[in-house]
């Protein structure tokens, strides 16, 4: 369990320093929908389905959908 | 959108999210999830309605009418449990000295009034998800 337990946490970083990194705020929400997945994932590792199931319901549905939402009436690019 | 196979899918795809909702809400007592994951799942089922067929078709389906209804509901169903507990065993959302039928641990029919309950939680978080993505889609055309 150690050695999956590290990659996603590695994935998990990675994924946060380019939603960071990124100019393109539609690519950023959808790297972001890929750390809120990685971190049910890591929610599952860590035995609580309970969060696992909230998390994969809410942090990749419905913040992806709001923020879409928002990009579609404001503008894509960061200045 | 305007597109038939993401029309024809969604339709496919609806009742069984729908479907996995329930299931979640009404298990919350005996498997992991309940009414905030299983509530979230039926809104996003929803939202997706919302998202493919437009707002208005998705108003004449869910109008804000009745979300409003649902979200007040909800919350009633949960606080009336509460307060039967209060009558009578004195103190609020008391489950069996309330004399609520706990049942066989394990089955779906158990656990007294957390069901009653979870169905409450699960009605109000559906509607507020929807509530909150409809209001966000028809402000831009004021």
């Amino acid at each position: 369990m150690g050695i999956v337990n590290l990659i996603i946490v590695v994935l998990l970083i990675v994924c946060a320093l380019a939603i960071e990194k990124m100019k393109d705020l539609l690519g950023a929400v959808i790297v972001f929908s890929i750390y809120s997945l990685l971190m049910s994932v890591l929610w599952l590792v860590l035995k609580t389905p309970d969060v696992a199931l909230t998390e994969a319901a809410i942090g990749a549905g419905i913040t992806s959908i709001l923020f879409i939402a928002i990009i579609g009436r404001t503008e894509r690019f960061e200045k | 959108m305007d597109d038939i196979i993401v029309k024809s899918i969604t339709r496919i795809i609806i009742p069984f999210v729908q479907l996995y909702g329930i299931f979640i809400i009404l298990h919350g007592h005996v498997s992991p999830g309940g009414g905030f994951s299983g509530g979230a799942l039926f809104g996003t089922s929803l939202i997706l309605y919302t998202l493919i067929f437009g707002v208005d078709k998705a108003q004449k389906k869910f109008s804000h009418r009745v979300s409003e209804i649902a979200e007040s509901g909800g919350i009633l169903i949960y606080l009336s449990i509460g307060v039967i507990g209060i009558f009578t065993a004195g103190y609020f959302l008391s489950n069996k000295a309330a004399g609520f039928p706990l049942g066989e641990a394990g089955s779906l029919l158990s656990g007294g009034m957390i069901p009653l309950l979870m169905i409450g939680v699960g009605i109000k978080v559906a509607s507020t998800m929807v509530t909150l993505f409809h209001t966000l889609i028809m402000e831009e055309r004021l």
